[in-house]
């Protein structure tokens, strides 16, 4: 199955890419738990948690090598299904944490199908598109299945709720939808719906989620709500200044002032310890990332392949994009993981897998023809 | 047609590089905004960040809502906040905690014991945010606290807004009480502005009108300074105060009512009938209010709680009572309603009644010879009401009797309302597994069958037999405003319905309830009135079934907790009724002797003050 040519052609620059992110995560994630003693007895078990984890998205990587990526295209409906159904389950018998149902429990773990059913969603819509692009664009006649395809899960994961995850997803179809050309009179109809339906989910969103939002647009008018956290991730972020207070030595972490250290509020961690050179070389490694996922787009030969390279490129990118832009204040606070570097299994699985599945249309971009 | 086709048909390799050679400029771009957004926050104002995270001097503060204040219907205060001052302790800024408690605990006069405790019962609790050691401190002791500042880092002195009830004891069961918010409430997620050691309203209007009252927390980021001190007002987000309630209660008439019924154990109500106003609800033995919010020691807690005569219940509302002859209201409504007998209708009473083999004795041993309708209602003629009882039967009864809202909640909406008792064969079946014995159904037309009332019930019902019919929901709260006055509710009247009566049946009935009390004969010539005419029924209700010698014996020689209660229901004045009364008395013997002067009384005030001659 794997024979000498695909070995040559074998992406070694974004694999090490990926494995000094997943390092420098697992480096963070050890300050972050570290810091607080209360914390001691749990230390070992997050660490512990967070390696299997990335064991498994290394073998998850590998899986996504063995095979000719082209085969994803025809088993795209059934991955869609499999993963829209785990999401349907996760709404029964999913487990509840502080008020969101997002998990399911496997053995000893848990997790998100919310993080799943981003590529299931690229890969159908990778294949839909791949068929039928043209110069023209796509016009409304044909946007309509994949708008479904995206909307059923887009309501799911905002009603666990998940405000963050479900605008990640949205953000992707998008991108992808833009890339493969929408016709112009379809573009402006698209947009308009956009903007009303925005503005009637106003009404639906959850009060915390509105007061994030405010707290974002005004952080004065709650200092003791969403205005403290971002305050406080601001101060942690600055704090670090050039060269950063040095490897453990956050003293913002240490009394737990910053929230969600662990997942979504991590970077600020790196921030403070690193300084300006730390985190500017992380941020500049995932421009990397991202740069060099739409370079393998391009030098797929296929559509499918590229549209499915741009898909997974734009995932990554939307989620480091959105996550750091949280941490520094410029974003409401939303809840997205940083990818390869927030505590979590299900994102590191999926982002794993999503390497995996770039790695594979680099190294065949030469063998399009079976 | 296969992928190749189609890719070369449509588009080519270079198609794809141009639509991407924008995005990769749009990526650069974004990439470049986070670098400069680090560039600003980590180098131009990273050293300012820096001295904030390393002072560690930023601390949030929570300013609690004063809660809204609680009127009567002409304004007058009832519940108000006073200042109470405070010590806390913020653990960060203590260092030694143990040490600067002990130190303090020195300075109070307090055992160091207690506010050690408060300590570890803490563990866990964020180092960062003030915890109260000391609630409503002297103005000596704070100003002891405030000369010792130095010795004493991380422990400060807040004012907050406290509790007041205005009479301590007055209107307690109806206005309720504060205290500690539990875990399970907190847990709840119904009172998300409230935290741990927040007082909420456990009781009475004061839990039933929490949302209104609680108001919103504001909230404040300071500087502080080693000491723990503040140094700076970085921003503030004020605390909006609660809604102000006006109840419907007519203080006047509350502390008559209360007034009477001192060293008694009985409720005492009052209702407007044209709306449904509660304008008195007094229960007694009652409790003070304050001492909750003082803080109560398990001690004088258990002797609340053990006390025989229920202080913690309020009874007008959650007191279950055998009606007695104020049931007979109901069984007149049933019997002219269901045609059984109609005014001219006349039984002679020889002072007792024979069913089957049994003799049901009249109260009255003498008998009264023949009676109509109203000379029955007037003279309480049990032997008439067994021979309506009969012919109506036990669940046509039962029907009329849920008609006049007894045996259903009247949705008065404070404190666990309990919903009295209404018997009918199918009930016995169920309950006892036995099938209804047809002499029961004497027993349950004058009110000493299984038969359980609420006073509320009571009061509700006699109000719209005053009213011409229409049954109120009982209400409380006559409006609602916002510390601006900007009204936020209005209590507008609830009618829920009619009575199962005719004009021409409640005439009647009227006509029998002012003869009870302005008739000579009338069993409620004591509640009589000059210059107003008094309507009203007594009630006698048994506790325990007793051979009828006790009124051979006197009441004085009946062992308290065997003597019956006494009930008075009745309104005023008869043709234009301005007030509705239900008064029970606990074990108070006669209905006429210990319920009636008290109803009389609370008339009298009320008429008197709206200025109609007594």
């Amino acid at each position: 199955m794997i024979d000498r040519r695909l070995l040559q052609h074998f992406d070694w620059v974004l694999l090490s890419l990926a494995l000094v992110l997943g390092g420098i995560g697992m480096l963070t994630l050890y300050s972050a738990v570290n810091a607080s003693a209360d914390m001691a007895n749990i230390t070992g078990s997050v660490h512990l948690r967070q390696s299997y984890w990335f064991g498994i998205g290394i073998a998850v990587m590998v899986l996504m090598l063995v095979f000719n990526y082209k085969w994803l295209k025809r088993w795209a409906l059934a991955v869609y299904a499999f993963s829209l159904i785990l999401l349907v389950a996760v709404a029964f018998v999913g487990k509840e944490v502080s008020g969101c149902q997002r998990w399911l429990l496997i053995g000893p773990f848990s997790f998100q199908p919310s993080e799943l059913i981003k590529i299931s969603v690229i890969i159908l819509l990778a294949g839909y598109f791949s068929d039928r692009v043209s110069q023209e664009g796509f016009t409304l006649k044909d946007l309509w299945r994949p708008l479904v395809w995206t909307l059923i899960p887009f309501a799911l994961i905002a009603r666990q709720p998940d405000l963050g995850t479900s605008l990640i997803l949205l953000l992707i179809a998008g991108s992808m939808t833009i890339f493969v050309k929408i016709e112009r009179r379809s573009l402006l109809c698209l947009s308009a719906v956009g903007i009303v339906v925005s503005a009637l989910a106003w009404f639906f969103l959850e009060e915390y989620q509105k007061q994030r939002i405010f707290g974002y647009l005004n952080p004065e008018g709650d200092p003791l709500g969403a205005g403290y956290h971002i305050l406080m991730s601001k101060i942690a972020v600055g704090s670090g200044m050039l060269f950063g207070k040095g490897f453990l030595s956050g003293s913002l972490k240490a009394l737990s002032f910053v929230p969600e250290q662990r997942t979504d509020f991590i970077f600020s961690v790196l921030a403070e310890e690193w300084g300006f050179l730390g985190s500017a070389l992380v941020i500049s490694l995932y421009l990397f990332v991202v740069i060099w996922g739409l370079n393998i787009a391009v030098r797929s030969r296929e559509p499918f392949g590229t549209i499915l390279a741009v898909g997974l490129t734009s995932m990554i990118f939307w989620q480091a994009l959105v996550n750091v832009a949280m941490v520094l204040a410029l974003l409401p606070v939303v809840g997205v993981p940083l990818p390869l570097i927030s505590y979590g299994g299900s994102s590191v699985l999926v982002t794993m897998g999503a390497i995996g599945i770039l790695l594979n249309i680099s190294m065949r971009r030469f063998l399009f023809k079976e | 047609m296969n992928d190749t086709d189609t890719y070369l048909n449509a588009v080519d390799g270079n198609w794809y590089r141009q639509r991407l050679s924008g995005t990769v400029i749009c990526v650069f771009a974004v990439f470049l905004v986070l670098l400069a957004r680090l560039y600003y926050l980590q180098i131009i104002k990273g050293s300012e960040y820096r001295r904030l995270s390393e002072n560690n001097c930023i601390r949030l503060q929570s300013i609690p809502p004063p809660r809204g204040l609680i009127y009567d219907c002409h304004g007058e205060l009832i519940v108000d906040n006073r200042p109470s001052f405070n010590v806390s302790v913020v653990l960060e800024d203590a260092k030694n905690p143990r040490r600067v408690v002990t130190t303090l605990a020195k300075l109070l006069n307090i055992g160091p014991e207690t506010l050690l405790a408060k300590i570890e019962e803490a563990k866990g609790w964020p180092s960062f945010k003030p915890l109260i050691l000391a609630r409503d401190l002297g103005r000596d002791a704070i100003a002891v606290v405030e000369a010792h500042k130095l010795d004493l880092p991380g422990i400060m002195v807040t004012v907050e807004p406290m509790r007041h009830y205005v009479e301590g004891k007055r209107a307690s069961h109806l206005i309720g009480y504060l205290s500690e918010i539990s875990r399970e409430e907190l847990k709840s997620g119904s009172f998300r502005d409230s935290g741990i050691g927040d007082f909420i309203g456990k009781f009475g209007v004061e839990r039933a009108f929490e949302p209104y009252l609680h108001g919103k927390r504001g909230k404040r980021q300071i500087e502080v300074n080693v000491l723990g001190q503040c140094t700076r007002i970085l921003k503030t987000e004020e605390a909006i105060p609660g809604n102000n309630i006006y109840l419907t209660l007519d203080m006047g008439l509350q502390r008559t009512a209360e007034a009477l019924l001192v060293g008694k154990a009985g409720t005492a109500l009052a209702m407007d009938p044209s709306n449904g106003y509660i304008l008195a609800m007094a229960s007694s033995p009652a409790f003070d209010s304050n001492a909750f919010v003082e803080g109560m020691t398990f001690e004088a807690w258990n002797k609340l709680a053990s006390n025989e005569f229920r202080p913690m219940e309020n009874k007008a509302i959650q007191g279950q009572y055998p009606p007695g002859s104020t049931y007979k209201i109901v069984t007149t409504i049933a019997g002219l309603e269901e045609e059984v007998i109609d005014e001219n209708t006349k039984y002679y009473c020889p002072g007792y009644h024979r069913y089957g083999n049994r003799i049901y004795r009249c109260w009255k041993r003498s008998g009264h010879g023949f009676v109509n309708i109203i000379d029955a209602l007037a003279q309480s003629c049990d032997v008439f009401f067994y021979q309506v009882g009969e012919k109506v039967g036990v669940d046509r009864l039962a029907r009329y009797a849920k008609g006049c809202g007894l045996g259903v909640p009247t949705g008065i909406n404070v404190d666990n309302e309990a919903v009295g008792l209404v018997p009918t064969s199918a009930w016995k079946l169920r309950s006892k597994g036995e099938p209804w014995q047809g002499g029961e159904t004497l027993s349950v037309a004058i009110g000493q069958g299984a038969n359980l009332v609420t006073p509320i019930q009571m009061v509700s019902l006699v109000a719209a037999v005053a009213n011409g019919g229409t049954r109120y929901k009982p209400l409380l709260v006559e409006r609602i405003v916002a510390a601006d006055d900007s009204p936020i509710h209005i209590g507008m009247p609830e009618p829920l319905g009619r009575l199962p009566a005719s004009d021409k049946t409640l005439r009647l009935l009227r006509t029998g309830l002012v003869d009870a009390v302005n008739k000579r004969t009338g069993t409620g010539w004591i509640v009589r009135l000059a210059g107003s005419q008094v309507a009203g029924k007594t009630g006698t209700a048994q506790v325990v079934a007793m051979k009828h010698k006790e009124d051979q014996n006197g009441l004085e020689s009946t062992p308290f907790r065997f003597r019956d209660h006494a009930w008075f229901v009745g309104f005023a004045p008869a043709e234009k009724p301005r007030i509705a009364v239900a008064v029970l008395v606990e074990h108070g013997g006669h209905g006429a002797s210990g319920a009636g002067p008290i109803a009389r009384q609370m008339i009298k005030t009320y008429l008197g003050a709206l200025k109609i001659e007594d």
